[in-house]
């Protein structure tokens, strides 16, 4: 036991085992959220959501997820076959190392490194690229539509989304996780920075719906126009991976908010990661509300938001904590 | 300046409808869970029709073969044969038998159908194609007797075509049969 | 075999025509919206041509389901003709059946006793409120908002239930008999109908805060698919889509049939006749429907339900009508030609959806594709209507 153990000090190892925790984490949380989203949209349309398989429909997920597995691979007549196929994994690959540098808790890290912050945001933005892949490799034209929107739309939200950080990055002097989590845990609540930096905050937020391509945002796969945008030729596992994947990226962005403006895993009497994880799940929780409340947003709307509002409120917000930070020293 | 105001307003508005669905959230639900609960709304419901028996004999249907429901009805699912007592069933042309060409539902014009003519008539069969049905009630508001009724299956269902077709008249020869059966069954 | 298409890539005859007729300079994407298709409700087909998002031409197919129901006319007694009409528009089935038995009744001169009007405009208003409801709940679902049509279903759900006490029926209702009603209203039905309307009171600000304020439709409505008056004019729309235009043009006002003459109440008009217009119309059109109602709950009379002098052979005399009524979508127009036998010589259906919808492929022109859905659904189309 002493020696397994002792493997671990061994970074290689360590990362391997990070990696497959953090692949069975996103399958865990594949499950749960889906029934989660589906309870809170069944209790906010007064029904009762899944309900048959299983105590309360929990094993509901799990069935799903065993019938998407079971179905037959189909691709379309005339797709790219490699891109077709290339695009869904693509999408859920970049996950896993997302969320590598996320600490969980104050010892419960993947890899610590200094460029954190940097690491997610990197690949974080290779979605976009599956996405964009999945559209054009599909040969339908809705799906193309799809994935220029999604192009779009993750490209111009990623400056406000950059531009919020940074103003945090600013502040804590640091794009590590673990020191930006420090950082926050030295007067209680106060020093979160959501209270330094609510602008920033929210713009975050709202820049994570968009770039998780989440109701109100969701219009790469608006289902009323484009019937279902990129994925519209996806079914069975080519189609779950792109769902986990959507899921996997609302636990990055939820996670990596609660790090940046919400202390991460700092606060009282539980221990490091029940925070981490209650304070990520809220965050979820508040998204689903939000998509089972608004209509959506139509195309040109979402970008002018994007570079008449975000981009000049951000780029204010840096500037002035800039100066706050100078004349603070 | 408006535009900041605007813009504040309508922040405000996505934050009312958050508190909108927060409460609905909050709310118990309002969906009937059909195994375990059933609606309340079945008193009004309308099946097929059902041929209603005389008060005294439940055998005996009321229907004098007068054949306006099976003129009325828009999707000819109804299918009548009867004779003339004394004659041999199926003996009598189904001309001898028509009373009305084309009856108006409501109309008063019922009373030409005397008494000593309602005992004339003997049902033999009384086919239902409920396939084609689309409940609108006119067979049963121009019967001139009333011997039509609504039934009250709700959870009537088959698997086949055949499963929707019926013969009334063996269907209240079964009812007078086994009463509590039926019962159950609607 | 499998590298071989079977099909032909220029599409079937509409979109091959289509793509014919005036294709627009430069790299354009002819796309086929329907017939399955979430936001065409049905089985509406439209072929849009685009550039990048903007919708260049839209050419509505119709014809999906087209049932013949003006043929039906003519082999059909006029009785016998009933049912069909809760299946033309089935989500107003009651404006129709009002339509058809009001044609009737005005070609054979026949009266319909004082208590079957009021009870016609109590049935025929819940049910214009429980189609308003659907196209309410429809637009925000086409819109990308799909909580509000589960409430929309709450209350139509009570409407339904409530018009299936003297209806027998939940959606394709035949109520209506040449002469009055097929059957009477219970206590049972004025009871709920009271306890209807004092809840949907509370539910119609409700609505309002969840989504006619909401910011976001706001911006997908205000200024999208403005419809000049005399477009309007040129295509007849009728209904909210004519009265968002600014014309106050009502059938129950303008020639009251019935007794709609009795009651106190609005024609809400819009201003710009845009997207956000119509959508206005309609949500003011609920609280109309609910004053209408409540005064003829006040006012109902006793009596008949149906006139008690009709005729035994039902053979109306020689010659031709035309009645209107005012349906949740428009004017709904039967046109009946007579030749004195027990069958129409010629039924023809004025369908308020066919007007308004040619009005979209004007409308939609240069806007962006989300908006063309918008406008799309802002018209209140329901297909069966439209094909007939």
């Amino acid at each position: 036991m002493t020696q397994l153990l002792q493997l671990l000090t061994n970074p290689l190892v360590y990362l391997l085992v990070a990696l497959v925790a953090i692949l069975t984490f996103i399958a865990l949380n594949g499950l749960i959220l889906v029934y989660v989203e589906r309870k809170v949209a069944g209790f906010i349309q007064r029904r009762p959501g899944p309900f048959e398989v299983g105590p309360h429909g929990l094993l509901q997920p799990l069935a799903d997820a065993l019938k998407l597995v079971g179905k037959q691979l189909v691709m379309p007549r005339g797709a790219d076959r490699i891109l077709y196929w290339a695009a869904p994994l693509l999408s859920f690959a970049p996950v896993a190392v997302c969320l590598l540098p996320i600490p969980f808790g104050p010892h419960l890290v993947g890899l610590n490194v200094n460029l954190g912050l940097l690491l997610v945001l990197a690949f974080s933005g290779l979605n976009v690229l599956a996405l964009c892949l999945a559209g054009w490799g599909s040969n339908n034209k809705y799906a193309l539509l799809g994935a220029a929107r999604a192009v779009a739309q993750s490209v111009a939200y990623e400056i406000p989304l950059l531009l919020s950080v940074l103003a945090v990055a600013f502040t804590c002097r640091s794009l590590n996780f673990t020191e930006i989590t420090a950082s926050q845990t030295t007067r209680g609540l106060l020093s979160w920075n959501v209270f330094s930096q609510p602008l920033a905050f929210l713009i975050f937020f709202v820049s994570a719906l968009a770039e998780t391509n989440r109701a109100p945002f969701d219009l790469p796969e608006a289902e009323s126009e484009l019937t279902a945008g990129f994925h519209t030729e996806y079914s069975g596992m080519g189609f779950g991976l792109f769902f986990l994947a959507e899921y996997s990226y609302m636990i990055v962005v939820c996670a990596v908010a609660s790090v940046l403006f919400l202390g991460g895993w700092s606060g009282p009497f539980l221990p490091g990661h029940w925070w981490m994880l209650g304070k990520i799940y809220t965050l979820i929780l508040i998204m689903m509300w939000f998509r089972w409340t608004y209509p959506r947003v139509r195309f040109d709307q979402l970008l002018n938001v994007c570079w008449k509002w975000l981009i000049p409120l951000s780029l204010i917000n840096l500037i002035g904590t800039a100066l706050m930070i100078n004349l603070v020293r | 300046m408006t535009t900041i105001q605007k813009t504040m307003k309508g922040l405000w508005s996505l934050i009312v409808g958050l508190k909108v669905t927060g409460k609905e959230f909050c709310r118990p639900w309002i969906t009937v869970h059909y195994p375990r609960q059933e609606v309340t709304n079945l008193d009004s419901y309308r099946g097929h029709i059902d041929l209603v028996p005389y008060p005294d004999d439940s055998n005996k249907p009321l229907c004098i073969v007068c054949r306006r429901c099976e003129e009325t009805c828009p999707s000819g699912c109804i299918r009548i044969d009867g004779h003339l007592p004394g004659a041999e069933s199926g003996e009598a042309a189904r001309e001898l038998l028509l009373i009305s060409e084309v009856p108006l539902p409501g109309s008063k014009a019922r009373e030409p159908i005397h008494a000593a003519d309602k005992t004339l008539r003997v049902l033999d069969g009384f086919a239902l194609n409920y396939n084609f049905c689309s409940l609108c009630g006119l067979c049963v508001q121009v019967c001139p007797v009333s011997s039509l009724t609504f039934s009250s299956d709700v959870y009537l269902a088959g698997a086949s075509r055949a499963d929707f077709e019926f013969d009334l008249l063996r269907r209240l020869r079964d009812r007078a049969k086994s009463p509590a059966k039926l019962r159950k069954a609607a | 075999m499998l590298d071989k298409p079977s099909f032909s890539l220029n599409g079937d005859y509409y979109s091959s025509r289509f793509s014919a007729l005036g294709k627009s300079e430069g790299d354009t994407l002819v796309l086929n919206l329907g017939p399955q298709h979430p936001s065409t409700h049905g089985v509406l087909r439209v072929i849009v041509e685009l550039d990048g998002e903007y919708v260049k031409r839209a050419e509505p197919v119709l014809g999906y389901v087209h049932r013949m129901h003006e043929k039906m006319g003519e082999v059909k007694t006029y009785v016998q003709y009933l049912p069909n009409m809760g299946r033309v528009d089935y989500l107003h089935a009651l404006a129709w059946n009002w339509a058809y038995v009001g044609a009737v009744e005005k070609l054979m001169g026949l009266e319909v006793p004082e208590r079957a009007e009021y009870i016609r405009v109590i049935t025929c208003e819940l049910n214009r409120i429980s189609s308003h409801l659907l196209w309410w709940g429809a637009y925000v679902l086409d819109l990308g908002g799909f909580t509000p049509i589960l409430y929309a279903f709450d209350d139509r759900e009570m409407l339904m239930d409530i018009l299936q006490i003297p209806t027998g029926s939940r959606l394709t209702y035949c109520y209506y008999r040449f002469g009055g009603v097929s059957a009477d209203l219970s206590e049972t039905f004025l009871i709920r109908t009271r306890g209807f309307i004092e809840r949907f009171k509370t539910r119609i600000p409700m609505y309002q805060d969840l989504v006619t304020g909401n910011m976001i439709l706001r911006g997908r409505c205000e200024d999208i698919g403005a419809l000049p008056v005399e477009m309007a004019r040129r295509y007849g729309a009728t209904g909210p889509v004519l009265r968002g235009s600014g014309v106050a043009y009502d059938v129950r006002r303008f020639e009251p049939y019935s007794v709609y003459d009795k009651f106190d109440f609005d024609v809400p008009v819009g201003k710009n006749g845009d997207a956000m217009d119509r959508y206005d119309v309609r949500m003011a059109e609920l609280t109309q429907s609910v004053r209408i109602i409540e005064q003829a709950l006040d006012a109902i009379p006793d009596g008949p339900f149906i006139n008690p002098d009709l005729p035994d052979r039902f053979l109306p005399p020689k010659g031709e009508v035309y009645y209107a009524v005012e349906g949740a979508r428009g004017k709904i127009g039967v046109y009946l030609l007579s030749d004195g036998s027990a069958r129409p010589y010629r039924l023809k259906l004025r369908a308020p959806g066919y007007s308004n919808l040619h009005v979209f492929a004007e409308l939609a022109q240069g806007t962006i594709l989300a908006d063309a859905v918008s406008i799309l659904g802002s018209l209140d189309l329901v297909i069966p209507e439209i094909d007939r």
